[in-house]
């Protein structure tokens, strides 16, 4: 029977027979209704239609965005690169690195020196062809000291970038093993001498050309015909992002038939969304997390007994079920989870009022500990931390909490005092994410975490090139981190977003960021 | 018309003029003490040390605060109001389109709303303490008394999700052909025409009310004139001063106070424009925007306050 269903799945992504049919002949062939319908969805959702325009309402946009893709920074601008930018490499869906104007990347023994292949036939939207020296100037204008890209962080280690033939030679000051992840970072678009002309020009070799930048407003496109894997993606004629930064106004526009989907549906009303027909919401955990950060060198969280005990006290199943509605997944006091490649998962961390009251009461801390929120740190960071405070009474310890003032808590609160609730976006990688936020020396360690064991270990790592004992070394950093560190991680978050189901198809869900990735767009088509 | 009048006229404007000038110091001062810097808003919480630095540097932000107050200024009396810090792009060119969205939408809403709210107010002075009265003043408070954002979703929910008969959405651009625009307008105007109007509506009831106690009134109905000639001829000629005044207020609330309408239909105008630079410390937009909220507030006020000279015979005809 498989052959012949393998059959009928091949001449329905040729277009040869329709969905009727094919639900009758699988039928035929003994095939249940559910393994039919399935069957159908994957075989039909394999055959594109091409034209029409495509519209998204996105949150995340504001009247201050530019083009420039060294300023991405919020949703819509994320977005929206995506639809006109090319890049090097892309992650995909199930995490695998995909090479894009990159044809090959390689490394030396080392990992010190790497050499990028540049794909040929590749067009820009402005006629030219894509070169080597294109994508050296454009690692060269984002790792550039003076540059204000926010990709300079992760290309500092880059000491020097040449372009030689169809090669680019990237050499490095320390070893790094996952040196190709960094140059899927969604600022590193590729653009003709890098963008040092004019980089508001937005011309790349994506597969949309700009024809509408309103910033704040809308930004839209058209199909660029030249564009190189015209198969994949550009199947709508034209895209169009409207910002709607209001919750209820992004989904009655869904609703009215506006637009074709949305992001960040609150968590609250998602049960909701779930009842409206030609509706469906695709959500997707990802990277980000919402810590509670405590230093490890300030007292009193200088106690390791102390700290121990203020994870202990944390009930992460009441807190994802109350603050993220269950739209998440509860964290385990380290900042990686299975969105990361090369993750191993550890033993889950439970609440625990009696040990973490012995523990306690063995640091010889009394009297109440400050804790500083705001609603800024994320959406419903007040309530949680109020639940906190809950449930860690239950183990008899204190806690007062001092709400915020939303505007400078990124500058006055976050990484200056020594408790407060937090958010983190997630990086590409695990070695990123340690090495920003985690490392002796990152400028963001934000709980002051200072391991020589640990950052040894990191470096490690970073240069090994076998992923097998990579992978041990996580591991081992992981159990540091969630034994000894000053993070609390209740929960990671999810990507809700909406789509109409009726009028759109192709959605396929990412744990890399919200709305595919940022593909929607470029790889969703509406239905004919 | 008369010298005393040019005169009181001339000295309105001068001390217009003078107030935008103070309004424009206290602005500055205002953007000077928010919390946090420009470039540490601009690149948000994924900002490194290096970048700041290179922004700041960039920004012209190590200049001192007056030296930038001097150069804006300057700039100002040229026209020019200078670049976005944030964006890059032109203020003045910015402000231009935005502007245009923002009095298009306010004049939507004043054509309808100045107009009937008066001629509501008309009809319940005359038929005041009744029935038509108490219907008129209770949809018109009840209408101001729920916030804009619950008027803008319920004309979304059943003009835009479940009649589908008008955007939810009203984006526009310079593109946009005047029919369409108006029916991009539509949603928003009604809302903004229903929290303005019991204003208006109370304030001439209320003025008309007041004259209509005095001698000549009773004169007038002695005289056996219809009571609706009344009020238009002899009552609503002498309360048009305090109606003008509120009227003008209103006016200036529907340009420089929609923001939050804005944001629930998309719409481009000038109170979005605002507040993205304030949370991005964009000094040179911020004080523009709010130069020109000021002068719109302080002209409009200047005519309410002619009008009322005008419309007074004793300042009309002095002796």
């Amino acid at each position: 029977m498989q052959n012949e269903l393998d059959h009928l799945v091949g001449l329905a992504g040729k277009g040869r027979i329709s969905r009727r049919d094919f639900l009758g002949r699988a039928a035929a062939l003994g095939a249940s209704a559910a393994l039919a319908t399935t069957l159908a969805g994957k075989a039909f959702a394999a055959t594109p239609v091409k034209g029409g325009l495509l519209r998204a309402g996105l949150q995340g946009g504001e009247s201050t965005n530019s083009l420039d893709p060294a300023l991405n920074l919020s949703q819509v601008t994320y977005s929206f690169c995506k639809q006109w930018g090319e890049f090097l490499v892309r992650l995909t869906p199930d995490n695998k690195l995909v090479n894009l104007i990159a044809e090959e990347i390689g490394a030396s023994k080392d990992a010190k020196t790497w050499t990028i292949k540049v794909r040929d036939g590749i067009e820009f939207h402005n006629g030219k062809t894509v070169g080597a020296e294109d994508v050296a100037a454009t690692i060269e204008r984002h790792a550039d000291e003076k540059s204000k890209s926010g990709a300079l962080g992760i290309l500092k280690n880059i000491k020097g970038v040449k372009a030689s033939g169809k090669e680019v030679i990237v050499s490095l000051g320390d070893a790094d093993a996952d040196f190709p992840y960094l140059m899927a970072d969604y600022h590193l678009v590729i653009q003709p001498n890098g963008g040092k002309d004019n980089p508001n020009a937005g011309i790349s070799a994506g597969p949309y050309k700009v024809t509408v930048n309103q910033p704040g407003v809308k930004h839209g496109g058209e199909r660029f015909a030249n564009y190189w894997r015209g198969d994949k993606a550009g199947h709508a004629d034209q895209i169009e992002i409207v910002v709607i930064n209001d919750a209820t106004a992004r989904l009655a526009a869904l609703q009215g038939g506006q637009v074709h989907m949305i992001n960040r549906v609150e968590p609250k009303v998602v049960d909701l969304v779930k009842r409206i027909p030609g509706v469906s919401i695709e959500n997707a955990s990802g990277k980000g997390y919402y810590p509670f950060n405590m230093f490890c060198d300030t007292a009193p969280f200088d106690s390791a007994d102390l700290r121990m005990a203020l994870k202990l006290a944390m009930d992460r199943d009441e807190m994802l079920e109350k603050i993220l509605r269950g739209y998440g997944s509860v964290g385990n006091d380290f900042p990686i989870n299975e969105a990361y490649p090369l993750f191993t998962a550890l033993e889950q961390r439970k609440f625990d009022p009696e040990k973490a009251a012995a523990l306690y009461k063995k640091s010889g801390h009394s009297g109440s500990i400050l804790l500083r929120t705001s609603d800024v740190a994320f959406p419903g960071a007040v309530d949680a931390a109020q639940l906190y405070q809950q449930s860690a009474a239950k183990a008899g310890i204190k806690i007062e909490i001092k709400r915020e003032p939303g505007d400078g808590y990124w500058s006055e609160v976050w990484n200056k005092q020594p408790f407060s609730l937090s958010y983190w976006g997630g990086r590409a990688t695990q070695d990123q994410m340690y090495a920003t936020g985690y490392v002796s020396t990152a400028d963001w360690n934000d709980t002051r975490f200072k391991n020589p064991a640990f950052d040894k270990m990191l470096y490690a790592a970073r240069g090994e090139l076998d992923q097998d004992k990579r992978k041990a070394i996580y591991h081992d950093m992981a159990t540091l981190m969630r034994d000894e560190g000053g993070l609390i991680v209740p929960f990671f978050n999810q990507f809700i977003d909406a789509a109409a189901s009726n009028k759109i198809d192709g959605f396929v869900k990412s744990p890399i960021g919200e709305m595919m990735d940022g593909y929607a767009l470029a790889e969703c088509w509406l239905k004919a | 018309m008369s010298t005393p009048i040019l005169r009181l006229v001339a000295q309105r404007i001068a001390l217009g003029i003078l107030l935008l000038l103070a309004v424009s110091v206290l602005i500055f001062a205002g953007t000077q003490i928010l919390p946090g810097d420009v470039a540490q808003a601009i690149l948000g919480q994924s900002a490194t040390p290096e970048a700041l630095a290179n922004l700041r540097e960039q920004l012209g932000l190590n200049d001192p605060a007056w030296l930038r107050y001097v150069h804006w200024l300057g700039g100002i009396l040229h026209g020019d109001f200078g670049t976005a810090q944030s964006s890059g792009l032109d203020i003045a060119s910015s402000i231009r389109v935005r502007l245009k969205n923002t009095l298009f939408l306010a004049a939507c809403a004043a054509i309808v709303a100045v107009p009937l709210a008066i001629v509501l107010g008309l009809i319940a002075v005359r038929y005041r303490n009744g029935f038509v009265d108490k219907l008129i003043s209770g949809l018109a408070l009840a209408s101001t008394s729920f916030p804009e954002f619950f008027i803008g979703y319920v004309l979304i929910f059943v003009f835009a999700v479940h009649w589908q008969i008008f955007p939810s959405i009203s984006t526009v651009d310079e593109t946009t052909p005047f029919l369409e625009r108006l029916q991009a307008v539509v949603l928003p105007a009604t809302a903004l025409t229903l929290v303005v109007l019991a204003h208006m509506m109370r304030m001439t009831r209320a003025a008309i009310l007041n004259v209509m106690q005095s001698a000549y009134i009773e004169t007038a109905e002695l005289k056996g004139l219809k009571p609706f000639d009344i009020i238009r001829k002899h009552a609503f000629p002498n309360a048009i001063a305090p109606v003008v005044n509120v009227v003008m207020l209103n006016l200036a609330y529907l340009i420089v106070g929609v923001v939050v309408v804005e944001v629930i239909f998309v719409y481009p105008g000038m109170g979005q424009y605002l507040v993205d630079h304030v949370a991005k410390r964009d000094v040179p937009v911020v004080q523009a925007v709010g130069l020109i909220f000021a002068a719109v507030y302080i002209s409009l006020n200047i005519v309410a306050d002619i009008a009322a000279i005008l419309a007074n015979p004793r300042l009309r005809h002095p002796k």
